[in-house]
């Protein structure tokens, strides 16, 4: 297919006694979404913050672009965002000025017009003076999607994106998301706990139980290896097993 | 490092600054309370102790100058505060931000917002108690960028610590910059001080400055043996805090503090 533009072996993350990831290997290609899915505490967002340099591995490699995360993190995050529903911009200040200032971050050439066309994207552009604590839930993941965008990042890390979103727009997100994939040709790691989303959305899956991958391939081969019918039925029957 | 990144965290809290009046009047209300309340203090004692020259001088003096170190600790203390209440700090630091621009960029707040209180207080003085600070002389100058780098040292450490202990650790931003308060010797020469404090005193950037500032005032001289160590000190204290906060920061990725602080 296409060249991996990220590449993970052996990636483990001990805290303590908790194994929250347990040598985790696999890939990620040039314009492809890979959706992580798993329970909660399966290890998908310790992965993602593995992959910013904001949590330190206890074992395994990362490279992304074909260099090592460790010695060349500043260099290869110019070129990655993220976005994550438990994270926010700024809230003291408004809607353009949090967007001017990660432009500033990423040295985006072109600001205002960048700024701009991210706004109309996400169609927020009608509260470009809003402060960021009087938006609503869904006009602060529409901010945090803008601003994962705003460097044209070739590889996005996004952490429930759509989470608050109410189904209008989070189908308009999905939809923008995947236009940008096509266009820019851009990677993406994506988590959620909407099932139907993440088949919808989805070139690859993972699943995670207990840091580990438990199974792998497109939506259909991961549920056929179940022998259920849908994402929901492998997760409710993987997710349910672990409280049995 | 790179300056488009310590402007761009800059100007983040320039925005901040601009647009809150809770956040403006915090930078602004305590220094004037502080002036007034001791100020009016001062004048009254001022009755009772006239054979002691520069009484007003001395206690107005210290009382701005301990509090440029204590608004250049906070000036990186509270402008780090800002991020982990907006929980920012991970879209920052998932940024190529490094954690020296970072620091760098919070220096720069403190230090503008310093001069503005700075600049406040000095008016005022001269307004309410006639008290012209120019007046100690130009020499102050050297003591008074001592007292700002021992800020940030302090400011340094404390953004370290609540790092790495949470939010708990929030009220080391206002209180450990008061923990060398006594041992200052702010108010009063160091040899009022018991032995074993004046033992510590000694190695407090701050001591030598306001031992500095009383020599300037009575005497009119250059105390250049209290400039020396203050600034021997405190190139010792910054690069000190600057490891503690790399070596905690490290910590910190380890144990997956960041995320936990940053959310």
């Amino acid at each position: 297919m296409f060249e991996p533009v990220v590449e993970i072996k052996g990636l483990t993350k001990v805290f303590g006694q908790l194994k929250a990831v347990d040598n985790v290997s696999f890939t990620i290609s040039t314009g492809e979404i890979l959706g992580l899915l798993g329970p909660n505490g399966a290890g998908k967002t310790t992965i993602i913050h593995m992959l910013l340099g904001l949590t330190t591995p206890s074992a395994g490699d990362i490279r992304i672009f074909g260099l090592d995360l460790d010695r060349h993190r500043r260099e290869i995050v110019q070129d990655v965002n993220f976005s994550s529903s438990y994270v926010s911009m700024p809230n003291s200040l408004n809607v353009r000025e949090s967007l001017r200032v990660f432009a500033r971050l990423y040295r985006v050439k072109d600001k205002e017009k960048r700024i701009q066309g991210l706004l109309q994207a996400f169609e927020i552009d009608g509260i470009g003076s809003k402060l960021v604590r009087h938006l609503s839930s869904g006009q602060q993941t529409r901010l945090n999607l803008a601003k994962a965008l705003i460097n044209d990042p070739r590889v996005l890390l996004l952490d429930e994106p759509t989470a608050s979103l109410d189904p209008d727009i989070a189908d308009k997100t999905r939809s923008l998301l995947k236009s940008i994939k096509k266009d820019r040709n851009i990677s993406i790691l994506y988590t959620s706990h909407n099932m139907k989303e993440m088949e919808e959305m989805s070139d690859r899956i993972i699943f995670l139980h207990r840091g580990r991958i438990i199974a792998e391939g497109t939506p259909s081969e991961v549920i056929r290896s179940f022998g259920r019918k849908n994402l929901e039925e492998v997760f409710l029957k993987v997710a349910r097993e672990e409280h049995a | 490092m790179r300056h488009h990144r310590i402007t761009a965290l800059f100007f983040r809290h320039i925005y901040l600054y601009r647009r809150s009046l809770p956040r403006l009047m915090e930078v602004f209300y305590w220094p004037l309370l502080d002036l007034l309340v001791w100020g009016f203090i001062t004048v009254y004692l001022a009755q009772f102790r006239q054979n002691l020259p520069g009484f007003i001088t001395f206690f107005i003096g210290a009382l701005i100058l301990w509090d440029i170190l204590f608004r250049s600790q906070q000036g990186i203390s509270v402008s780090f505060l800002e991020d982990v209440w907006a929980k920012n700090l991970l879209n920052l630091f998932a940024s190529p931000l490094s954690y020296a621009e970072y620091i760098f960029s919070l220096m720069l707040v403190s230090l503008v917002k310093l001069v503005a209180v700075a600049t406040i207080m000095a008016v005022l003085a001269w307004i309410i108690y006639s008290f012209n600070i120019f007046l100690i002389g130009i020499s102050l100058i050297p003591f008074i960028l001592n007292l700002i780098v021992m800020g940030w040292a302090i400011g340094i450490i404390t953004t370290a610590l609540i790092l790495r202990f949470g939010q708990e650790a929030e009220v080391l931003a206002w209180a450990l910059g008061f923990l060398f308060m006594p041992v200052s010797a702010v108010f009063y020469p160091v040899s009022v001080l018991p032995l074993f404090l004046q033992a510590v005193a000694r190695y407090v950037p701050a001591s030598h400055v306001f031992e500095g500032m009383r020599e300037v005032i009575s005497s009119g001289g250059f105390p250049l043996g209290e400039l020396l160590w203050s600034s021997g000190l405190n190139a010792v204290y910054i690069v000190a805090a600057f490891l503690f906060f790399r070596w905690n920061f490290k910590i910190v990725k380890r144990k997956g503090l960041l995320v936990r602080i940053g959310e």
